[in-house]
């Protein structure tokens, strides 16, 4: 791996193999899904072999996200808490869109941008996970009454929009702002992104006061 | 389960185009089964089990007359028997054959995410093309009636097909064939109407005034349809649905959440396109990286540095 001698980890390698054990089984579930949603979407079927494939493993792949859901909830559930300063980020975000970071009070580890679409995935991927099982045919056809399932398919479905729109920009951030889809795929980043996004996790790594497992408290 | 002509189809399952219906005339059908006159000797389902080439498994003796005691991947119809005490004191043994409804308005047809996999002919019937099926059991959830069931062994969706595959060579359905009592009749829907009205005079002469026709017009109608004695109380002959309708849950799945949905995905994805072409990437600078690399090298501590402006 091609790293600058002052590279600063920011995803560890557990990290990033959980991260995109997450990433892969979210894009086959988004495809299935949409396939089973909307008729001018079936031919998505067609990349999992058909139709009863497509059923089929849609729910299995879903049950893996759980799981590894879970273990980013572990990682990274503490550096994800929300705090004062992610008001005052909040209040500046049109500078933030605008690409002005002058104005744009310094932030932590993360963002409050990134924290929410943390904290919508922590609860919008259970609420999948809980009201797909009860439309599971295989498993659970007869585990509940139909009215529940009935909800149970709407509550999965609007849930799945949902996601799909904040995995949009999710995607879409790491895009916008250079050099971060290199920090999931080989871990580091330079001062300068770290400086330039996530000043005072600079500063704590700088005066040797950062711990990843503790929130960022400035003293 | 079998497949007319798909010239045939008026309404296709996840078909967002209108299917053709080539042909220029069909009379639409329908079944009409007159409880009164039901004495409940399932003849009608060993002939279904029969032409259909239906085994259902043997079961053991639940206590009730119906054998088995619900509709399965197997038992497309079955006769259902309830115990009623009239006003008089009497008792009356409702029996109702209960099955597919056929309806004009087909809740499984609107559920069903699969292409083609469930159609309705111009003739009314409501049919599973099983090949198509992918067995989600989304038909399951839009049924007003709950009828379909998913075989365990295909993981595909069953029921009673009012035997398309004969009445579309000018035969009546199987179960219509064998009724000993001409309880089940099969014809043009606006004939087995007439037909029921006759009965309906009749059965009002003879005191059940409250008698009447079955063919709710929340589903648009059915095609399957019921002179019950108590019109009134539907729910009387086993849980036949007073006011059967397609679900609002159903309907607001199946309806404005589809295009709203991929409008608002389409959404996000164009507005992140504009940003990008407007804003444009948030690029780091050198003079970043100068000041970061400084704050490494000095241990930097956030409130000398952070005086400077950026």
């Amino acid at each position: 791996m091609n790293r600058p001698d002052n590279a600063i980890t920011r995803y560890t390698t557990v990290n990033r193999i959980n991260h995109w054990i997450t990433a892969a089984c979210f894009v086959l579930l988004v495809l299935s899904g949409l396939s089973m949603f909307h008729p001018m979407l079936f031919f998505l079927s067609g990349l999992f072999g058909g139709g009863q494939w497509t059923r089929a493993v849609h729910p299995w792949i879903g049950s893996v996200l759980l799981l590894s859901y879970l273990g980013l909830i572990v990682q990274f559930w503490r550096e994800n808490l929300i705090h004062g300063d992610d008001i005052a980020w909040l209040k500046s975000i049109r500078r933030v869109l605008a690409n002005q970071e002058a104005g744009v009070p310094p932030v932590g580890r993360n963002n409050a941008g990134q924290k929410l679409v943390f904290w919508s995935m922590a609860l919008l991927i259970p609420v999948l996970f809980f009201s797909g099982l009860l439309i599971w045919e295989v498993y659970f056809g007869a585990a509940t009454p139909i009215p529940v399932q009935r909800v149970a398919v709407l509550v999965h479905s609007l849930a799945a929009i949902v996601a799909i729109i904040v995995w949009i920009v999710h995607v879409y951030a790491a895009l916008w702002i250079r050099h971060s889809v290199r920090a999931m795929t080989q871990g580091y980043v330079t001062p300068g992104w770290a400086w330039r996004h996530h000043r005072k996790w600079l500063w704590a790594l700088a005066s040797g006061r950062h711990d990843r497992h503790a929130p960022e408290e400035r003293p | 389960m079998s497949d007319l002509q798909s010239q045939d189809y008026v309404r296709r399952s996840a078909s967002t185009l209108t299917p053709p219906s080539a042909r220029s005339h069909e009379d639409q059908v329908a079944k009409l089964i007159d409880v009164s006159r039901c004495i409940g000797c399932k003849a009608c389902q060993s002939a279904c089990m029969e032409w259909n080439d239906l085994r259902p498994e043997i079961g053991y003796f639940e206590g009730s007359y119906e054998n088995p005691m619900d509709l399965g991947p197997s038992v497309w119809t079955l006769m259902k028997f309830a115990e009623h005490e009239n006003e008089q004191g009497n008792l009356e043994w409702l029996i109702r054959k209960d099955g597919c409804m056929h309806c004009e308005d087909p809740g499984c047809l609107k559920a069903c995410p699969a292409p083609g996999a469930i159609v309705q002919y111009a003739n009314g019937i409501v049919d599973f093309i099983s090949d198509k099926c992918i067995g989600c059991g989304y038909c399951v959830k839009g049924c007003p009636f709950d009828i379909p069931r998913i075989s365990k062994t295909d993981h595909k969706s069953y029921k009673c097909t009012l035997c398309s595959d004969r009445v579309s060579v000018g035969l009546e359905p199987a179960c219509v064939k064998a009724c000993p009592t001409g309880a089940i009749m099969f014809g043009a829907k606006t004939d087995m109407q007439r037909q029921a009205q006759d009965r309906i005079v009749d059965l009002k002469s003879r005191g059940f005034d409250k008698a009447g026709l079955y063919d709710p017009p929340e589903v648009g109608g059915t095609h399957v349809m019921y002179v019950l004695h108590h019109a009134d109380r539907p729910s009387l002959y086993s849980g036949l649905p007073d006011k059967p309708r397609i679900s609002p849950v159903v309907g607001a799945w199946k309806g404005v959440l589809k295009p709203l949905a991929l409008a608002g995905i389409a959404l996000a994805v164009v507005a992140g396109f504009f940003h990008r072409i407007t804003a444009g990437p948030n690029e780091v600078t050198a003079e970043d990286e100068a000041r970061g690399e400084r704050v490494l090298r000095e241990g930097g501590d956030g409130e000398t540095v952070s005086e400077e402006s950026p």
